[in-house]
């Protein structure tokens, strides 16, 4: 499998092109499985978060599918290297499509970028293949010369549904 | 081919003292009867009186396979209604709940109905006249589950006239609903943060044995568990353990543990792990909750409903709570080898918000669809729900700490690894199986 350059240095002030690429790349770490560079994206204070309700705005008093600091990511990620972890025998695979990021705000004043991605998403495991769309936003922000995640938010069109296994990341 | 139907004899030869026939997990037929005769025989939950709190207001849900709908009447008493509406059956209610105002309204012909579920009006009524519309079972209305009670907010129903009345079916198990609902200073819980839905390939009876199975936390979530214990381990010394991790890391605790913590068992499949401690002792405090129970109760009853750790109290035939986290769990059967498994939260009136805040952190960490701890057990489910296909055994050995006189005892409790609630259980189901048969 191909492999992409490690994140570039960008300049203290992102462009639209920079901030699109950013997306792009983290859907594709997730699918080749790079799940160590994909956790670097994050910030140390970042959030995952996959809302179980419609238009949901708070993650802490109405629960979520996901609602993940990265020590709970990181936990996940190891998790898929155990030799017991046997929901992951044989392993999941998964495969985004994206459209376009559209950056939805910009704000170099407080370093905080948004960008929002309508997409679908595959999650396969032996003879199982579920198909997902959900939108996902992105909080942004430059440290140290690199762009990190500082919240995902993942919102599936039918999050209230009843749903099997979901293993990898969305 | 029809094996079970109105034959007893073969319903009890499934269940003998120490193991159960895979027909009971993988038969069709065994399902339909379970719907049949199992579940109309059993004072099943079917919701929290908060869902409905205004008249008018109506929660849809199941009662096994059976559509039902809970809902508040005009003069404020819960009832328990079959939803589908007296002329062609249609479904009554357009959305899981809402406000129906005064009356329902079915969408098709529009025949409408009290919220108590009698006949209303029928649109060109006399097209009746003269045809002993009457005396028809459609002229009834809204067919109402007949025995319903209300429990101090959670909402039971038997849909059969046989059986055994509310008391009797739950006995003293009823002590656990009590201490969840003690847990709020003013006596009440209210659902909230919303249910998680997740769908499992599997009996349903599987998941109501797990949660008394004690011997499988620290093997089938050492992958989920296991690693927050190594991964909490790096963390440099003096740092604040997350609740994240006062959550799941409790499922890696040995054997002894669980041995320890004791079962107990009551009458009719109920019963309940943790009768000494359990995973969730060791929380931390929650600031300024000690004050408002010591307030609320007193300094020494406060002790004791907070001092009551039980982990899991099954509830027979398809519910488990947690009281010391106020949550609620319902194996809801689809088919043999299909359940909804939803999972329920609930607030403590008048208590401080952290409590909820766990309460919904604990939900999604270990009962959501995303769930690593989901995975590792759903896991387990299906490859059992595959597994029993295998005709070179047809049993499932369930004979862990037998005893030949456990049968007819009530209200003992026991090494918390025992078998013996689900040996209980599937004494229960026999009973209620095969109950008028
Ligand atoms: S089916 Fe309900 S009014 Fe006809
Ligand atoms: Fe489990």
């Amino acid at each position: 499998m191909s492999t992409v350059a490690e994140v570039p240095v960008v300049n203290t002030v992102p462009t639209d092109q920079e901030l699109i690429d950013f997306v792009v790349r983290e859907a594709r770490l997730i699918d080749q499985q790079r799940f160590d560079e994909w956790l670097d994206m994050y910030a140390d204070d970042a959030f995952y978060w996959m809302p179980l309700e419609w238009n949901q705005t708070d993650p802490r008093l109405t629960c979520s599918l996901m609602y993940e600091d990265k020590l709970l990511l990181s936990i996940r990620v190891e998790r898929l290297k155990g030799a017991r972890t046997f929901s992951q025998k044989p392993k999941s695979r998964c495969h985004h499509v994206l459209q376009t990021p559209q950056v939805d705000s910009r704000d170099p004043s407080t370093n905080s970028y948004v960008t929002w991605t309508p997409m679908h998403y595959v999650e396969t495991r032996l003879d199982e293949q579920t198909l997902y769309a959900a939108w996902v936003t992105h909080h942004l922000g430059v440290e140290n010369g690199r762009l990190k995640i500082k919240l995902k938010r993942v919102d599936l069109i039918n999050c209230d549904a009843a749903f099997g296994n979901i293993q990898l990341f969305m | 081919m029809i094996r079970y139907a109105g034959n007893s004899e073969a319903i009890r030869a499934l269940v003998r003292e120490q193991a159960v026939h895979r027909d009971v997990y993988v038969n069709e037929e065994v399902f339909q009867l379970e719907m049949e005769h199992m579940f109309p025989n059993s004072w099943v939950y079917v919701g929290h009186d908060s869902q409905v709190p205004n008249p008018g207001d109506y929660y849809g849900t199941t009662i096994g396979t059976q559509p039902v709908l809970l809902v508040r009447h005009t003069d404020g008493t819960v009832h328990v209604l079959h939803n589908r509406c007296p002329h062609k059956g249609t479904r009554i209610t357009s959305e899981t709940c809402g406000n129906t105002g005064k009356f329902f309204r079915c969408p098709y012909h529009a025949w409408s109905f009290k919220t108590d579920g009698s006949l209303l009006a029928i649109p060109l009524k006399k097209g009746y006249e003269n045809t002993g519309f009457e005396q028809s079972q459609a002229a009834r209305g809204m067919t109402p589950v007949r025995h319903v009670r209300n429990y101090r907010g959670f909402v039971f129903a038997k849909i059969n006239d046989g059986g055994l009345d509310f008391e009797e079916f739950f006995g003293e198990s009823l002590t656990s609903f009590d201490n969840m609902i003690d847990r709020s200073p003013v006596g009440r819980l209210k659902v909230a943060g919303g249910v998680l839905r997740y769908m499992h390939n599997c009996n349903w009876k599987m998941l109501v044995e797990n949660q008394t199975d004690t011997c499988h936390p620290m093997v089938a979530h050492e992958s989920s568990a296991g690693t927050v214990v190594e991964v909490w381990k790096k963390a440099p010394p003096g740092t604040k353990k997350p609740m994240a991790v006062e959550i799941i890391a409790p499922f890696m605790s040995p054997y002894e543990f669980f041995e320890n913590m004791g079962i107990r068992i009551w009458d009719n499949g109920h019963g309940h792990t943790g009768v000494h401690h359990s995973i969730h002792s060791d929380y931390s405090a929650v600031p300024g909750y000690f004050e408002k129970m010591t307030a609320a109760y007193g300094e020494d009853r406060a002790k004791a409903i907070l001092g009551e750790n039980r982990h899991n109290t099954v509830y027979f035939p398809n519910i488990m709570i947690k009281g010391p986290i106020q949550l609620l769990r319902q194996f809801k059967p689809i088919a043999a080898n299909k359940t909804l498994v939803e999972s329920w939260t609930f607030q403590l009136v008048d208590a401080p918000d952290m409590l909820l805040e766990r309460t919904l952190m604990y939900n999604r960490l270990i009962n959501a669809p995303t769930s690593i701890v989901g995975h590792d057990d759903l896991e387990m489910y299906e490859r059992a729900q595959e597994g029993l296909h295998s005709n070179g055994n047809e049993w499932v050995n369930l004979q862990r700490l037998y005893s030949p006189d456990e049968a007819g005892q009530t209200n003992v409790a026991v090494n918390g690894t025992s078998e013996w609630p689900m040996r209980h259980q599937f004494r229960a189901w026999t009973k209620f199986m095969t109950m008028g048969m």
